[in-house]
């Protein structure tokens, strides 16, 4: 029976073979030709620069009948102080949550969902955001919410109270996943404990923000001067800019923006220990410093980064995972930001019978990729995955607004995209090798292992000193604790 | 009385009805159904745009299929896809190819050694496995490794990955516009004759990956446990990523003829969407996936399970905070209540205004985060329907029960509003206008609803069957679904320190 179908396959399969005998021609994915990409030039947003300040980017697109906005205002996380850490996390949550002068957050929710609409809210560590998303034939009623959260926050404060719960629960659940441990260690690591953009809330500085904190940062932060605002659908955008001039054409400007100064103190070099005894996988991370976009080694860090540690070409990958078979996750590269250090990182994920043995070929790669440095054909793999792919970087109006508008609050110019692959067109073996010699030097990298130390190869010790970091979470300082705490900690030591 | 109903309802409808069916016909227009000789199907959705494409491959195969001792091999051959072909990936493949038959020949002497329950030789074994081990480095000698991988990202591919799910198995990137034909070359070489190299390593690489996503994660360990309770005779009870035994035990020629069976062009579905002229495609298309031999659909039969006749409970003591869950076995995604349930799901779950947030989150105050939703672990065969919460600190898992049924009751109980109901249907709308701005997701809607509906349209239809769920459809379901002897719960409950630790659970 088998034998009788098996031939009778044998026969079909022979059919198709033999009308589709040209394919079979083919032996190599080198001669399948590969026509010129047509020139594509995505619609660039319509900037429109208010007198008090304002920036607004449109870009029409009439596929689809839904507008989208979103506004950027500057200041974030980074800004707020220390004892309130959360602050702009609250702030973001109760903007939209807390309602407005004229109706509750609750009202709002109603009103929105009935039209299948959003308005949302959210802080960052630079800048907090505000949004909406609706059915073209909703934009009327929708833009006024907008309006009305953007200007008239209620903050009111069983919302704010509701947002100080979940922000407390998930202190609390913050050592239940190791790979957030680590994410979060290893970011402390090479930007140092204290560093804003890694300082996290605690349960005592969750407590101390108050209904009047938040409509202090508001009051702060709006205004006009400080939005970046982008619109994106199926409007007209004559039409468009008129709503906005008359929403926002008379609101007064604020004072100048100023950055704030922020310092990045890696730690020293050590084998940093998260011992954690109900995982059997280590999570190392290997960490320092990157740097920034507009640093001349940029687009010779992106190709060293493609090559080194991106995509399955990369040396990490062909290594660890592929070769040793030590890794399911395995990555990294120099990290860059637009105005700060990126993080530069090596991770990987491994048994913890083999934490000492991944660690020791991690090394080992990165001490080959000196002395063997990336070659010919590996940047040039790197370099066409870049341009080739480069397209996707603006194939929908979305990405095209988004990119746009972080270059106006970056301070980048315009053309950022072309000279960015005009720059990676540019970049020499030579450049290559040079970056990997300035940014890698494992020596001064402090290395965190988030594992089970009881089942390691060997001991951490063998390679270096260790330093057990506690990751255990502070109680509320004296006097006022949040309510939901009280049973919480009877469960804690 | 059930006509009447349906009468308003349809006066109630007639608006958003209307807009979808005028989606639907404007939407016909770009998209075109192709099904090769061999048996393929392929659905084309044409969005000139931006000289870009994206391709979704899916394949009616998952871990549900998993043979009887290998749990994992599904996805294991998934990873497998990614090694190459007798073209891509070798220098040599002739010799590889001995090489490799001789890896299979020692791995299962090694393991028939090491298997043995009486007299284990353990120094033949030390042998054995060395033996092993050597075929596998000579076989090693002439791969190229990851050329597959290699050549889909220099040519720009963006997003290449994979997945696999009880249910089915996929494959999806996205492409400049002008690699259609190598797209086609590559795909088709890729089911074609993929070569099992570098398979033990492989094997390594999906051991860690169950170790981060589940042995490692008291989440991850809590589903396991919860679903291997709730589904005792079907498949659904089994991980996808495999029992470690398993892991540690299936070959090669395993993945081989999972493969010969499954990977047929009858089992698969490729979905397209982008800068795609059907016109030009479909004879490139034809001429490399054409190649694929055509093969009968494999056997669709599993394990039915049987009606649930009491509560089960898994409860974890785990050194991390409490999670709260429970599960009501359901009928397939083809059943005629699906959208009832999807109703329910949305109700229940979707923003602010969800019955569960409102309740859980916002009035009681007792949890973070709480919803419903269907599709545990998969839908293509009966499953479940499932709640959680996560409670905050201070409260526990039985309170997270109580409200939870609280809810359950009011929806036994008590219509929902018309409000509530119309809320529903706007937002299904919505949901699938926003949908279809996106080539990849467009890509994967198309192939999917193709491949479990046989008609890509049901993309649309689906919405219009919500429009039809009324009031009494929900109460009949949730009355139906939603009893004791139906139920599976799991917990975590945070383990009591035993003194050694250092807080590090903390």
């Amino acid at each position: 029976m088998k034998t009788l179908s098996l031939l009778i396959l044998t026969v079909i399969a022979g059919a198709v073979m033999f009308v589709s005998a040209a394919a079979a021609q083919v032996t190599d994915w080198k001669q399948i030709p590969i026509p010129t990409l047509p020139t594509f030039r995505p619609k660039e947003p319509k900037r429109i620069e208010l007198q008090n300040g304002m920036v607004i980017f449109l870009t029409e697109d009439h596929e689809l009948p839904l507008i989208d906005g979103i506004a950027r205002i500057r200041g974030g996380s980074r800004e707020e102080p220390a004892n309130k850490a959360g602050l702009v996390q609250l702030y973001g949550e109760t903007w939209r949550t807390g309602g407005t002068k004229n109706q509750t957050g609750d009202q709002l929710d109603d009103f929105l969902e009935a039209r299948a609409a959003r308005v949302e809210t959210g802080g960052g560590t630079d800048s907090t955001t505000i949004g909406w998303s609706c059915l073209k034939e909703d934009l009327d009623d929708v833009f006024k919410v907008f309006l009305d959260v953007l200007r008239d926050p209620a903050f009111r404060p069983d919302k704010l109270d509701l947002a100080q719960k979940e922000a407390i629960d998930a202190i609390s659940r913050r050592n239940d996943n190791p790979l957030q441990i680590a994410a979060r260690q290893a970011a402390k690591l090479a930007y140092g404990a204290d560093n804003p953009y890694v300082r996290e809330p605690e349960y005592s500085s969750i407590a101390a923000v108050q209904q009047q904190d938040l409509m202090s940062w508001h009051k702060q932060h709006l205004y006009p001067n400080y939005i970046i605002l982008g619109i994106t659908g199926d409007f007209d955008s004559a039409q468009m800019e008129a709503r906005l001039r008359q929403a926002f054409g008379s609101w007064a400007k604020g004072p100048a923006w100023r950055n704030p100064h922020i310092e990045f103190h890696p730690a020293q070099p050590a084998y940093y220990l998260v011992d954690k005894k109900d995982v059997n996988q280590s999570n190392i991370r290997m960490v320092g410093l990157g740097t920034t976009r507009d640093n001349p080694d940029y687009y010779a860090i992106e190709v060293f980064n493609y090559a080194f540690g991106g995509g399955f070409s990369s040396r990490l990958f062909q290594d660890i995972r592929t070769r040793r078979g030590l890794a399911y996750a395995v990555g990294g590269g120099i990290g860059t930001a637009f105005d700060h250090p990126g993080l530069l990182q090596m991770r990987l994920g491994t048994k913890s019978g083999t934490t000492v043995e991944a660690l020791q070929a991690l090394y080992q790669v990165i001490d080959d990729v000196q002395k063997h440095p990336i070659d010919e054909a590996e940047m040039k793999r790197a370099k066409d995955a870049i341009l080739n792919s480069f397209i996707f970087n603006f194939d929908t109006p979305e990405k095209v607004l988004r990119e746009r508008m972080a270059y106006e609050f970056y301070g980048y110019t315009a053309d950022f995209l072309e000279r960015y692959r005009a720059g990676v067109e540019k970049v020499t073996i030579a450049d290559v090798a040079r970056v990997a010699a300035k940014y890698l030097h494992k020596e001064q990298f402090p290395v965190l292992v988030v594992g089970n130390s009881s089942e390691f190869d060997k001991p951490l010790s063998a390679l270096g000193p260790v330093v057990p970091v506690n990751t255990s979470i502070p109680p509320p300082s004296g006097g006022k604790k949040p309510a939901a705490l009280e049973r919480g900690n009877e469960r804690k030591h | 009385m059930n006509s009447h109903r349906i009468r308003i309802l349809a006066v109630l409808f007639l608006l958003p009805t209307l807009a979808v069916a005028q989606d639907l016909a404007t939407f016909e227009k770009h998209a075109t159904l192709n099904k090769l000789p061999n048996g393929l199907t392929v659905v084309i959705y044409e969005r000139p745009e931006a000289p870009v494409f994206s391709f979704f491959t899916h394949v009616d195969v998952g871990s549900v299929q998993d043979p009887l001792n290998k749990t994992g091999l599904a996805h294991m051959f998934e990873h497998m896809a990614f090694k190459g072909t007798e073209k891509i990936g070798t220098t040599n493949y002739a010799a590889e190819k001995v090489a490799l038959q001789k890896v299979e020949e020692a791995y299962s002497i090694y393991l028939r050694e090491r298997d043995k329950r009486l007299d284990r030789d353990e120094s033949k074994l030390k042998q054995l496995e060395k033996a092993w081990r050597d075929a596998i480095a000579e076989a090693n000698k002439y791969v190229k490794p990851n050329e597959f991988g290699q050549i889909v990202e220099a040519e720009g591919g963006e997003g290449m990955n994979a997945f696999t799910n009880h249910d089915e198995t996929a494959y999806h990137y996205s492409f400049p516009a002008n690699r259609l034909e190598l797209w086609a070359y590559l795909e088709s070489e890729r089911f074609l004759q993929p070569v099992m190299r570098q398979f033990y390593d492989e094997r390594n690489v999906v051991i860690e990956e169950r170790r981060m996503r589940t042995d490692s994660n008291p989440i991850g360990r809590l589903l396991e446990q919860f679903q291997t309770a709730a589904f005792q005779a079907s498949e659904y009870h089994r991980p996808t990523v495999g029992w470690m035994s398993d892991l540690n035990s299936f070959s090669a020629t395993d993945a081989d003829k999972f493969f010969q069976e499954y990977y047929v062009p009858s089992n698969m579905v490729i979905g397209l969407a982008g800068n795609v002229k059907p016109a030009e495609a479909m004879p490139i298309i034809e001429k490399y996936l054409g190649r694929l031999p055509a093969h009968g659909k494999p056997d669709e039969r599993n394990t039915v399970e049987p009606p649930q006749k009491s509560e089960r409970r898994v409860v974890l003591q785990e050194m991390s905070q409490p999670l709260y869950i429970e599960g009501y076995h359901r009928p397939d995604y083809l059943s005629k209540d699906d959208a009832v349930y999807d109703a329910i799901a949305d109700l229940m779950s979707n923003g602010r205004t969800s019955r569960l947030y409102r309740a859980l989150v916002r009035d009681k105050k007792i949890a973070s985060d709480s919803a419903g939703f269907t599709g545990l672990p998969g839908n293509k065969y009966p499953h479940l329907f499932a709640f959680y919460a996560f409670p905050i600190p201070g409260h526990k898992p039985e309170e997270m029960e109580q409200a939870i049924r609280a809810e359950i009751e009011r929806l036994k109980k008590e219509d929902v509003t018309d409000e509530e109901l119309k809320m529903i249907k706007t937002r299904a709308r919505a949901t699938l206008v926003r949908g279809l701005s996106d080539n990849a997701g467009l890509a994967q809607q198309l192939a999917f609803y193709q491949a479990r509906y046989g008609d890509w349209r049901e993309l649309f239809r689906s919405v219009d069957r919500l429009e039809k769920v009324g009031k009494e459809d929900i109460r009949r379901v949730a009355n139906q679904t939603f009893t004791q002897e139906n139920r599976t719960v799991g917990i975590i409950e945070t383990a009591v320190e035993t003194g050694d630790g250092k807080g590090d659970a903390q």
